[in-house]
């Protein structure tokens, strides 16, 4: 848990040292490693403690960032139309959950990927306040490029810290340990006097309310949303594989997901143009496949023993690599597959 | 302090638990007998609120408490333990009795619960598996957690379905040890049981479910005297030939007899075949 905590802080550090040791690339990129560790953060309250493998993150992405341009539009202040688009999410998720928490694994998975799509079909044929197929505008922040893309980092870091507070203390409370006994027998944890509709509805709104929020964040950074875009089924698929890359029901795990997920992504992405989906795709299904418990979860003493044995000379070299490419989004580009790996060395324990 | 009127419950067609009222008094142990199919865990579950009732009442010291959820059964202090135990499987066996005392146990802290679910380990023979995984233990060993689970619960009325189902008689003694245990604490005990020998040496008074009706109630030697119960387990025409030769007190003293596993149910299916 503290060793979560302290890699938690050296991933945060990183992040928010970006504007001053790297250039805009970087900045971009580290926000997108805050947004994604706060959207897989949020997931993991649902899909990793209480064991429902919910679909619906696009859902609430999309909901907060039209939310926040409307809000945002109609004069309220930036901060404060982000936290009112976290609410209407909130009180959204709180109502939806109501009614699709009633049925459990595969179906509720379509379900709540469903929502997305119904959410979607709204924003686009209700043009008269959402701009329907156009979009919407949003006001540009003022004060360069430079100036903004440091207040959305930061935007986005201070969400992201903000759900890993909620994290721990969801891992510490009576709350969270109800949320797990669901996650083990549902119908045992009604037993015991979990009151489990009530807590499916809870976790179901918390894994929305910072959805919510990044997506208005979402929204005033990128200035213009459209149905597509803000209710993008890729997105609904991709915050969850990041959680289970890293290990979900853990703290820090979904965090790692999120960093590794992007660097990999970005890294593939530059080298092969054509093909890097099919790559992208292919190298998560063999991670998930060989890493069912995810990156927290493999024992890395055992594999460095074995490495160890088998051949003592090559183990200072990939133990080396391993151990200065992890330590923060920027360094790690160039060697993202072991950057990512090392970097949750301190924590492997949550 | 649970009265339980004219309940019913219906599957479709079936009629599960028809028309059985009876009341229990605190501080009671009685046996839920009657054949294979009789109704018995349907019964345990509409009172603790897994099945809604089809028509009639529980009450639950004069509150009607008829729709509640399991969870609020279990707040209120109601357990019960499973047939087919239900641990939760992977946390350790200590998670799973502090499951029960945080939430129906209204345990303050983390800590309080640890104490609480730790005592009960000690008091159900535990307390050394108290950090193996609850998928880990043995059958037996599973039953006394969800006995341990179920005791942190703070339970005023203790429902047990069969917890001695699958024990060797060594195991069985022990069982019967701890509930008494239990009931000296002022805990009302229900128990669902196929074994004779636990039902005669535990129970105060015996209810007998048969095709999910009440067919007769009282303290056990009487019962198992009745005609309706021997004809139930028996059948027509096993129940008359005992008849003849004044089989009900044979039956009643076999019933005693420390023979392992041998249960009434069986008999019947000797019956039978």
């Amino acid at each position: 848990m503290n060793k979560s905590i302290a890699a938690f802080i050296v991933v945060a550090a990183g992040i928010a040292l970006t504007p001053w040791v790297a250039d805009n690339y970087y900045v971009k990129l580290a926000t997108f490693v805050a947004m994604y560790g706060a959207l897989a953060l949020s997931w993991n309250f649902i899909g990793g403690y209480t064991g429902y493998p919910s679909f619906a993150t696009a859902a609430f992405i999309g909901l907060g960032s039209y939310a926040g341009a409307l809000f945002q539009n109609a004069g309220v202040p930036l901060i404060l139309a982000w936290l009112l688009a976290g609410v209407v999410t909130a009180a959204f998720a709180a109502v939806l959950g109501f009614a699709i928490l009633r049925v459990k694994g595969h179906y509720f998975a379509v379900g709540s990927i469903s929502v997305v799509e119904v959410l979607r079909l709204i924003a686009s044929s209700w043009s008269g306040l959402t701009g329907g197929g156009d979009g919407l505008n949003v006001k540009i922040l003022q004060g360069g490029a430079d100036y903004a893309g440091r207040v959305f980092l930061f935007a986005m870091l201070a969400v992201m810290i903000a759900t890993f507070a909620v994290t721990v203390w969801v891992e510490r409370s009576r709350f969270g340990f109800g949320l797990k006994a669901i996650k083990q027998n549902e119908d045992a944890a009604n037993m015991v006097g979990v009151n489990v509709s009530a807590y499916k509805i809870g976790a179901f709104t918390l894994s929305a309310v910072f959805c919510g929020i990044t997506g208005a964040v979402y929204a005033s950074w990128i200035a213009y949303i459209a149905p597509v875009d803000a209710f993008s089924i890729l997105t609904t698929l991709k915050v969850p594989v990041m959680a289970l890359l890293g290990g979900e029901g853990t703290i820090f795990g979904p965090v790692l997901g999120a960093l590794v997920f992007v660097i990999l992504e970005e890294s593939i992405w530059a080298r092969f143009l054509e093909a890097n989906q099919a790559i992208l795709g292919l190298t998560i299904v063999v991670l998930i496949f060989f890493l069912p418990g995810g990156l927290l979860r493999i024992d890395y003493r055992r594999i460095g023993r074995r490495l160890g044995m088998g051949r003592s000379g090559a183990t200072g070299g990939a133990g080396g690599t391993a151990g200065t490419a992890g330590t923060s989004a920027t360094s790690a580009t160039s060697t993202g597959g072991t950057g990512g790996t090392g970097s949750n060395k301190d924590g492997r324990d949550a | 302090m649970l009265e339980v009127r004219q309940l019913t419950k219906r599957f479709g067609g079936v009629a599960a638990v028809s028309n059985v009222s009876f009341e229990l008094k605190a501080g009671e142990i009685v046996g839920l007998i009657g054949p294979n199919g009789a109704g018995k865990t349907t019964l345990i579950n509409v009172i603790t609120g897994v099945h809604r009732a089809s028509e009639g009442k529980v009450l639950f010291d004069g509150r009607n408490v008829t729709a509640q959820q399991p969870w609020q059964a279990a707040r209120s202090g109601l357990a019960r333990t499973f047939q087919i135990v239900q641990p939760f499987p992977g946390m350790t066996v200590l998670e799973n009795v502090v499951a029960g005392a945080l939430f129906a146990g209204r345990a303050a802290s983390r800590a309080e619960a640890d104490r609480a679910a730790m005592e009960h380990l000690e008091f159900v023979g535990l307390a050394h598996e108290a950090e193996r995984p609850a998928a880990s233990l043995t059958l037996p060993s599973r039953k006394r957690l969800e006995l341990a689970k179920s005791l942190a619960m703070k339970p005023r009325l203790l429902m047990l379905d069969e917890v001695n189902a699958g024990l060797n008689t060594g195991e069985i003694d022990r069982a019967l040890e701890l509930m008494r245990a239990i009931a000296a604490r002022g805990v009302t005990i229900v128990i669902v049981e196929h074994l004779m020998k636990v039902v005669f040496s535990l129970c105060q008074r015996v209810l007998v479910l048969h095709h999910g009706e009440l067919i007769a109630q009282g303290e056990p030697r009487a019962v198992a005297k009745d005609e309706k119960v021997i004809e139930a387990y028996l059948g027509h025409k096993f129940a008359a030939k005992l008849k003849t030769m004044d089989g009900a007190a044979a039956l009643a003293e076999r019933a005693q007899e420390p023979v392992q596993g041998q249960t009434l149910g069986q008999a019947q299916g000797n019956a039978h075949g």
